[in-house]
């Protein structure tokens, strides 16, 4: 009798905890999962909207913390990072599909709209002046760290010694930007105008701008590998594509 | 009997589902790298920063959340007043808000745009992206832990005592120092463990309102967040230190509130 009970309770966790089908979304159309880089949120989502063969979730952050999950024995149907480099490696570890190149975009340094003490990257050496920058592993940080490494030495330090905050993706970088708890920060171009008007982007010099491009993946083993493929696709042309426009991505850099 | 028999086994299998669901992610810490990478990552200089970061901040954390709080909490215990049920549920507030309410409360009212913030910067203060500002945030995460523990105790005292020490001439001031801080002692100290704990485990408060960075905001927890991605066997150092600590202070608070921890009945 115990353990007829036991394997009753047994059996009911196990229901609880699996309870979610394979096909779980609403009106029947499958769910996607997608991990993406925190600085797709808003294409993604508005993509998301239109994308007619499944049901679109999202689970936005830095790129480097959704490739670790990866590693990890995380599955979601599709990664999104901002480089090419975190989809490669998992690639060659035999964790995901071939990558796709999908869009570009541009790193620049951004200010509060309302004007502030940083006019130009040369303003980023006076002392006293506040800046967030991503961590070395997240994208947006090793795009920036690229940007400083062409500076000469003397000028990195300085803009380095002036560096407040590694926040872990760009969403972090906006807040403390929006929030007036720095002066300046790195971020890319489509968080400039997605930020409605709160901040301003001051342009890179060409010869600094790092090569910004942004890689997705059917990851392996996923639930819905068909549309999985289908959203990778509408990310070069169609509904995807539009999105990434409107939210001021570039299309992807020539190879 | 049927019945009863039924009934315990399924108080059995609950607990054990429970005991496997709680103990495994903390065993698994443990299991999942050998104990001398562990030991070798601990020596990474960014690492100690992290614990010696954090080992400072919450202490003076702490210490401000005792030597205000323990004054505090006695004058909860002790008068009644019009709406003191609604001040305590005000100040236990905290313990239930999600840590990125806390970031954003903490940012809307002493950020540099907050409702605060001009008086903040007059007084010369920068909280934002500083060591200040871990410690204002661990402050507040932690201090109703610390401020709902020390209120019980001194309620829990015999009022009896209190009162001989101020018929024998005593003031009250001398009273809450001589006897109610003794008399309640370890409960106070239980409430200090307890509110330590909650301090060292602080995350989204800290990251939203005091950043991160590298021996000036990042403490241990933000530290293994930051090492996730690149050295994880760092990032369960970095977290079996953490169980070890936060262990040793559950223990504490076990040990100090006078309940057996180990093969104890029910009371």
């Amino acid at each position: 009798m115990r353990r007829a009970a036991a394997l009753v309770a047994a059996a009911l966790l196990a229901g609880g905890c699996g309870g979610e089908d394979a096909s779980g979304g609403s009106g029947g159309k499958p769910r996607l999962v997608v991990s993406a880089a925190a600085s797709l949120k808003q294409a993604f989502t508005a993509y998301g909207r239109s994308f007619p063969s499944a049901d679109a979730r999202f689970s936005f952050a830095g790129s480097d913390e959704l490739a670790a999950q990866i590693e990890r024995g995380v599955r979601p149907d599709v990664f999104a990072a901002a480089n090419t480099k975190l989809p490669e490696e998992l690639f060659e570890a035999g964790l995901v599909g071939r990558p796709t190149v999908f869009a570009g975009n541009r790193l620049v340094l951004a200010v509060p709209a309302d004007g502030g003490e940083v006019r130009s990257l040369r303003d980023l050496r006076s002392p006293g002046t506040a800046l967030a920058i991503g961590a070395r592993a997240v994208p947006v940080g090793a795009y920036t760290r690229t940007v400083l490494e062409r500076l000469p030495q003397a000028e990195r330090a300085a803009i380095l010694a002036n560096v407040r905050s590694e926040e872990p993706d760009v969403a972090g970088i906006v807040g403390k930007l929006s929030q007036g708890a720095v002066d300046a920060g790195f971020v890319y171009v489509s968080d400039v105008r997605g930020a409605g008007g709160r901040l301003k982007a001051i342009e890179l010099p060409a010869a600094l701008q790092p090569d910004v491009a942004y890689g997705a993946a059917v990851v392996k083993g996923a639930r819905h590998p068909a549309q999985a493929r289908a959203f990778i696709e509408g990310l070069l042309s169609g509904d995807g594509r539009r999105a990434l426009a409107a939210a001021g991505f570039e299309p992807p850099p020539p190879r | 009997m049927r019945s009863r028999g039924w009934f315990a086994g399924l108080l059995v299998a609950a607990l054990a589902a429970a005991l496997c669901f709680l103990t495994l992610p903390v065993l698994a810490i443990f299991v999942d790298t050998a104990p001398r990478d562990l030991v070798s990552s601990l020596g990474d200089e960014g690492t100690l920063e992290a614990l010696g970061l954090s080992l400072k901040c919450t202490v003076v954390a702490v210490a401000l959340i005792v030597v205000v709080g323990t004054p505090a909490a006695y004058g909860l215990a002790t008068r009644s007043f019009r709406g003191r049920a609604a001040l305590i549920t005000l100040v236990e507030l905290p313990l239930v808000l999600p840590p990125a309410v806390a970031g954003i409360g903490l940012l809307a009212a002493l950020g540099p745009r907050g409702v605060l913030g001009g008086l903040v910067e007059d007084a010369g203060l920068q909280l934002v992206l500083s060591t200040a500002g871990v410690i204002v945030a661990l402050t507040f995460v932690a201090a109703p832990f610390y401020l709902r523990q020390a209120q019980a105790s001194f309620e829990a005292l015999d009022r009896t005592w209190l009162d001989a020490s101020r018929t024998l001439g005593a003031s009250e001031a001398r009273t809450f120092l001589r006897i109610a801080i003794p008399s309640a002692g370890p409960g106070l100290a239980a409430g200090l463990a307890l509110a330590w704990g909650r301090a060292l485990g602080e995350f989204g408060a800290t990251l939203m309102f005091a950043g991160s960075f590298r021996g000036i905001t990042q403490t241990a927890p933000l530290a293994i967040y930051e090492r996730f991605s690149t050295d994880f066997t760092g990032a369960l150092a970095l977290s079996a230190v953490l169980v070890a600590v936060s262990a040793a202070l559950l223990l504490s608070v076990k040990l100090l509130s006078g309940s057996a921890w180990l093969g104890g009945a029910a009371r």
